[in-house]
């Protein structure tokens, strides 16, 4: 029971020495890994407006957003993509909140939240456009409200807290959203942002998604306390929440959003959640991580625990599991086909937009670079045809 | 046309911008209510409102990466960095944000962010107040490096600065804050010089020599003490520093056939280091002799009993001018 309420996996005894406060607050949970539902006097008011119908579909992206991660992991190891980060047991940190913001809600998130841009409706073939190296970005951050993904950690969270402090300027109730892991909490960038949202009251949220481990350091190296904690020291209440849990994390991202769009101000949300895969397709967690935590955490899986919430209400029907499976199916096709048959990008596109006015010392390399590659007459072909020289 | 001294000009400029564009937001540690360390934002809080003018915790990364932010949202952020030497916490928002967004999203996104940097020595202040950190900006693409030189350019182009769509580092010599000069705050910035092109400061025929920032007013004094031993000295202020307008520095060289560059930066890795390059390669022929470069020292700044060692005053630019022209020097008789 206890390791199911802190969600520390299965070393709760050397947690508890690791977090000189104890346990801390329990998580919130609304749904326990068995598929209960169980009550919470204050969070259930902010699920209270969940259907079947929409339990139902957040099975459905939770299950189609692992298969999308499952076919990335092929297309990488059949050499279509240079590099993948898995999202696997994050489905429901990433779905809950994804599912729970507006569409004038503005993302700037880590690379690892693939789920939530496929919530914002991100093109499929633009999920791996960037781990294809096809080119630096997949998507018109304006067209989805999404920026691209973050590679330097912690990064992101002080554009969110810029974008929120525009957000306050324009007198809008939009709200700016950052993503992060565990690791991330330790960057100076990460701690900047909180100063700069807590003193001007922005509205942000600070989405940490503690997965425990960044690549091979786990999070106590990263804290002595609960991540969440550490908000109360910037003067931003924070919430604890169960990230394996879809309607808890749904139900905390609604509080904060909230708060921030009545005036209310940040609020950091620690979802615990565990990273069942590998840091990214080219890590190895079996060098530095426990069969047996994984194990644990195996059995507090996001998508087992809604279906077993589902099959309790009746809803779980073979009808509706094929149906998603279809859907997930369709989808990871499409983004196969659209990975596959990605046109290459000219040589000459190094060049455009490295400024958006002329640079006369860009211009003079790429009018060179033109030379050289026309003295093939093939240009397409000069680079590759090099070594035949 | 009005008597200003260099700081008054830029906080004109300022004015300027928050005045033509309500996207411009100020933000920096002590620039509302204090005015900046060096009063360059003075009254503009009081003026513009604590939304458009504002002063901020104080973390450098932060200042610059709300900035990116802003301007995801459409805003056209001006930060102040207080001193040079402040820089170094923001540099990884500006280097691998602030540079490369605009690349990153395929143009999508615009980076209409001006940094604005107080940078040189001569003030006798003590370390992290003092350096000349341009070059490692210039080596970053994206980025667009400018500095000036007089109270007018200032005043131009920082409201150049403000509207390019494209970062700008604007760095500002503050040894000459309180320089006075005449400013027509009625000329139009898109009608002016762009900020982006070279100005032959004074004609000469025997040697180019290309200053920036802080050393124009020394440069130019050097080209008048030279004038009067029977040297001319074509004095070029490079304006820009990322990219260099080099079309403007090899007409000149072509006609006079020699090159000296100053700069108050070390000298390993420096500008002068770039521009000797370039235009030893686009101008080997025209070249009398190898360019010289009058840079400070490589080494941390010094303390400021002895900052005047390090930096290029009149008397070592004149002496690389002998270099550059093969008169005797102090380095003469010495081999490579």
């Amino acid at each position: 029971m206890s390791t199911d309420q802190t969600g520390q996996g299965g070393s709760t005894a050397s947690t508890s020495a690791r977090y000189p406060h104890g346990q801390g607050r329990d998580l919130v949970q609304l749904v326990t890994p068995s598929g209960e539902r169980v009550s919470h006097p204050e969070f259930d008011y902010w699920v209270r407006d969940i259907t079947d119908e929409q339990l139902c579909s957040l099975y459905e992206d939770m299950t189609v957003i692992r298969r999308i991660d499952v076919e990335a992991t092929a297309l990488q190891r059949q050499g279509e993509l240079g590099l993948w980060p898995p999202l696997l047991g994050q489905e429901a940190a990433q779905i809950g909140s994804g599912r729970a913001l507006r569409s004038d809600d503005f993302v700037f998130s880590s690379y690892r939240e693939n789920g939530v841009a496929y919530c914002r409706g991100v093109d499929l073939t633009d999920l791996v456009r960037v781990w294809r190296g096809n080119a630096s970005s997949g998507w018109d951050p304006y067209t989805v409200n999404m920026a691209t993904p973050q590679i330097i950690i912690g990064a992101q969270t002080l554009h969110a807290t810029g974008y929120a402090m525009g957000i306050q300027n324009d007198g809008a109730d939009s709200v700016a959203v950052t993503y992060f892991g565990d690791g991330a909490t330790s960057e100076g960038d990460v701690n900047e942002a909180m100063v700069f949202a807590a003193s001007f009251q922005v509205p942000v949220v600070f989405f940490c998604t503690n997965n425990h481990w960044a690549i091979s350091e786990p999070v106590r190296l990263q804290s002595h306390i609960q991540l969440a904690d550490r908000a109360a020291g910037f003067g931003i209440p924070s919430l604890r929440v169960d990230g394996n849990d879809v309607l808890a994390v749904m139900a905390a991202t609604r509080v904060a959003l909230d708060r921030a769009r009545r005036g209310g101000g940040p609020t950091f949300i620690e979802a615990v959640s565990y990273r069942m895969g590998p840091h990214t397709t080219a890590d190895d967690p079996t060098r530095y991580r426990d069969a047996n935590e994984l194990e644990d955490w195996a059995a507090k899986d996001p998508i087992s625990r809604i279906a077993a919430l589902l099959d309790r209400k009746g809803l779980l029907t073979e009808e509706l599991q094929q149906q998603v499976k279809d859907k997930a199916d369709a989808v990871a096709h499409e983004m196969r086909t659209g990975c596959t048959t990605m046109p290459d990008p000219e040589p000459l596109d190094v060049f455009k937009h490295v400024y958006s006015t002329p640079n006369s010392w860009l211009d003079r390399q790429q009018d060179h670079y033109a030379r050289y590659l026309a003295s093939f007459g093939d240009p397409a072909g000069a680079v590759s045809e090099e070594g035949a020289r | 046309m009005t008597q200003m001294t260099f700081a008054r000009a830029i906080n004109a400029g300022l004015r300027k911008s928050l005045e033509n564009d309500p996207k411009v937001v100020l933000l920096g540690e002590d620039i509302g209510t204090l005015g900046g360390v060096f009063r360059v934002t003075d009254g503009l809080q009081k003026d513009f409102g604590t939304h458009r003018v504002v002063d901020t915790p104080l973390a450098e990364s932060a200042i610059v990466g709300t900035a990116v932010g802003l301007a995801y949202r459409g805003y056209r952020p001006v930060v102040e960095i207080q001193f040079d030497g402040f820089v170094y916490p923001a540099f990884d928002q500006i280097v691998s944000q602030v540079a490369k967004i605009h690349y990153r999203t395929r143009g999508a996104v615009k980076m209409p962010i001006t940094i604005r940097i107080p940078f040189g020595g001569g003030i006798g202040s003590p370390e992290h107040h003092s350096e000349s950190p341009e070059a490692y900006f210039t080596h970053t693409s994206g980025l667009r490096v400018v500095t000036v030189a007089d109270p007018q350019d200032a005043y131009t182009v920082i409201q150049q600065a403000i509207s390019c769509d494209d970062p700008v580092l604007y760095f500002e010599p503050k040894r000459r804050y309180h320089d006075k000069g005449e400013v027509d705050e009625a000329l139009d910035p898109a009608a002016a010089e762009p900020m982006g092109r070279a100005r032959v400061l004074a004609t000469g025929t025997d040697v180019t020599l290309v200053a920036y920032g802080p050393l124009v007013k020394t440069a130019l004094d050097a080209a008048s003490a030279a004038a009067d031993e029977g040297i001319s000295i074509e004095v070029i202020d490079l304006r820009s520093l990322a990219p260099v307008d080099y079309d403007t520095v090899v007409a000149s060289v072509r006609r006079t056939g020699h090159l000296v560059i100053t700069h108050e930066a070390g000298q390993s890795g420096g500008l002068g280091a770039e521009v000797a390059a370039s235009i030893t390669e686009r101008c080997f022929y025209y070249l009398e002799a190898p360019p010289v470069r009058v840079t400070g020292f490589d080494i941390p700044y010094p303390y400021s009993k002895l900052e005047m060692h390090h930096l290029p005053g009149l008397d070592r630019i004149l002496d690389g001018v002998d270099r550059a022209l093969g008169r005797p020097n102090s380095l003469s008789g010495l081999e490579g």
